[in-house]
């Protein structure tokens, strides 16, 4: 039960993430919904790579024993970086949205459809 | 000649020096920036077209970065170029190539081109990478490169409201979609411990965390190919985007739909066959999913181009019915896989991937002349613009016969494959298919009337036709498009007829890298 609590929590910020994207109507809180998103499944990742009792997966001068595996680290740390990218070019959208619509609300930003 | 396996990697490395050169030589002057653009794209152009005329004859190529051979077990990252990635990567060459060269004059009244040039470069070599590669986390990675350049051009326009809406939307549905990719990668690699798109293909057994992993990789792809009812982001996109940069974006579009199909066929081609519940096997529940969500698109995105009144929407709309054809023969093939009409219809679809991005593409170049003549893009206020600009209106009825399936061009040709095979399935998806084709044909001679029919407004007195590069890109396309009209059998037999084969074979796919199984 214990070795499952990452799992439960990987479900619980993927949902928390979908919900604050569907039914929040602030452009910002739906930018957090995404990257609550984005933490479920990075820590999902790094889930998948632990072992028991594992040490860092570094090979010099490692005292031996069990090591935690590192491609889902590598993929985290690269999804990470992806992450921040997409991140600040929603953010800077939103403020370029402010400056036009003068609002945040998803309800009031719908020009598009005129 | 000779073809080195190292030209693979450059189909994607060219395009990204290209993008970081770029600003340093606008520096110097605007001009040679162009030229450059250009000759990167075409010099890129040439090598994908090298590199499938081997495959074409030759079969599957690999390359593996870091390492001369492919060594076991598989870690390190993997191009599979097979007939159907490299199909992709033409389409998607063509179409950034076109897309520049119109640029030259369509866009040289903006300022802040050289980050327009390094995002279109950075998009190609999203699209190429993401089409090329054999690594799911590889493919996650294109797929958010592709998202990221997309959505910055789509936003180019920054001083437009429409247009900063219409990419927040984009980024909304693609961080979120590429999410769901990455969660699927991860539900697989904890399975099997492989990233392999072969290796994987090999090693799955269709468990219950598998039916997850497909569910999640077809949704989230599905949505970034704008299938409905996941295509809601897809016409502001189009619509506000610069129309050169939507006709790269149809290539961004497509290639998340190679997306799919390479989940479907090769990823999950082991278990396509296997019986689930009432006996019916994995293909013929996918398939129709797929088939009844094609019906739904074609209707939706026909029914939805009939009422629009702003030129690009239109088009956009017409895009989504496009969509949902090459999704019907590709559905139809899965659905009845292994039998000749089921053969006959992936033709078909896979046929129509490439029709469309032209036909499409055509008319969007269309609707951004008419944009930059007139400055108007409501279908209410244009008239009478066929006294002004012949060459344009020509390009127009290329493409509007093309797109709605007239017999001497493009359109038809694929689209008789998809009647003639959904016909042995079903009649009433054959009904469907032509009578929205129909519809299709309506709205575009509508647009025609309204657009460069009627009498001649004094507003539009001095409306003068459009400079030459925007010109030769319509010409480049309308001269493709009325070739593969003529003799459709040479593209068939040659191109479409080896990618559907690279499709069906994936065991030839998996061997490459496994080796004798």
């Amino acid at each position: 039960m214990i070795y499952n609590i990452p799992y439960i929590a990987v479900a619980a910020l993927i949902l928390l993430g979908l919900y604050a994207l569907i039914f929040k109507r602030n452009l910002i809180k739906m930018v957090i919904g995404i990257t609550l998103i984005e933490s479920g499944v990075n820590l999902f990742l790094i889930t998948l790579g632990y072992r028991k009792d594992s040490i860092a997966p570094i090979y010099t001068s490692s005292p031996g024993g069990t090591m935690a595996f590192p491609i889902p680290q590598a993929l985290t740390l690269t999804s990470i970086v992806i992450g921040v990218a997409v991140l600040a070019l929603m953010l800077s959208l939103v403020v370029h949205i402010y400056r036009h619509y003068g609002t945040l609300d998803v309800k009031k930003i719908r020009r598009l459809k005129e | 000649m000779n073809i080195p396996d190292y030209l693979i990697p450059m189909a994607v490395a060219i395009p990204l020096l290209g993008a970081f050169l770029t600003p340093l030589i606008s520096k110097i002057n605007d001009k040679l920036r162009n030229i450059f653009v250009i000759l990167i794209l075409a010099l890129n152009a040439v090598i994908v077209i090298l590199i499938a005329s081997k495959i074409f004859t030759n079969g599957i190529m690999t390359y593996v970065f870091g390492a001369k051979d492919i060594t076991y077990p598989v870690v390190r990252i993997l191009f599979e170029v097979d007939a159907m990635s490299i199909f992709m990567a033409i389409i998607c060459s063509i179409l950034v190539l076109v897309a520049v060269i119109y640029s030259w004059a369509f866009m040289k009244d903006n300022t802040g081109l050289d980050k327009y040039y390094t995002l279109i470069l950075l998009l190609t070599a999203g699209m190429l990478g993401m089409v090329l590669t054999g690594d799911m986390f590889n493919f996650f990675v294109f797929l958010e490169i592709t998202s990221i350049a997309s959505c910055a051009l789509i936003a180019f326009w920054i001083d437009v409201d429409k247009s900063v809406e219409a990419g927040f939307k984009y980024i909304i549905i693609s961080a979120m979609g590429a999410l769901f990719v990455l969660f699927a990668v991860a539900i697989l690699y904890g399975q099997y411990n492989a990233l392999n798109i072969a290796v994987l293909s090999n090693l799955i057994q269709y468990s219950y965390l598998d039916k997850i992993a497909l569910v999640l990789l077809i949704v989230a792809l599905g949505m970034k190919a704008g299938i409905v009812p996941m295509h809601m982001w897809l016409p502001d996109s189009y619509g506000s985007a610069p129309s050169s940069i939507t006709v790269i974006l149809i290539g961004a579009t497509l290639a998340s739909l190679y997306g799919v199909l390479r989940v479907i066929f090769t990823l999950y081609g082991n278990v396509l066959s296997t019986l689930v519940r009432f006996d019916v096997s994995v293909n013929i529940v996918i398939g129709w999913f797929i088939v009844a969500l094609a019906v739904v698109s074609i209707i939706i995105g026909v029914t939805m181009a009939l009422i629009q009144s702003e030129f690009k929407r239109l088009i956009a709309y017409g895009a989504v019915a496009e969509i949902g054809y090459m999704l019907l023969g590709i559905g139809a093939g899965i659905v009845a896989l292994g039998t000749t009409y089921g053969k006959i219809a992936l033709n078909g679809g896979i046929f129509h991937i490439l029709n469309d991005a032209l036909d499409v593409g055509l008319l969007f170049l269309v609707a951004g002349s008419i944009y930059y003549a007139t400055r108007e893009t409501s279908l209410d206020k244009l008239c009478g613009l066929a006294r002004n600009m012949k060459y344009t209106t020509v390009f127009f009825i290329i493409g509007l016969l093309a797109v709605s399936g007239m017999p001497p061009l493009n359109g038809f040709a694929s689209k008789l494959l998809i009647y003639e095979s959904t016909f042995q399935i079903n009649p009433i998806l054959a009904i469907v298919a032509i009578l929205c084709s129909i519809l299709l044909l309506a709205v575009f001679v509508k647009v025609f009337f309204s657009a460069f029919m009627g009498p001649a407004l004094p507003k539009y007195k001095h409306v003068k036709e459009v400079p030459k590069s925007m010109l030769l890109s319509m010409g480049i396309i309308a001269c493709i498009i009325v070739f593969i009209g003529l003799f459709p059998d040479l593209i068939i037999n040659n191109i479409v007829e080896p990618a559907s084969n690279a499709l069906l074979g994936y065991s030839e796919y998996v061997s490459q890298v496994v080796g004798g199984i």
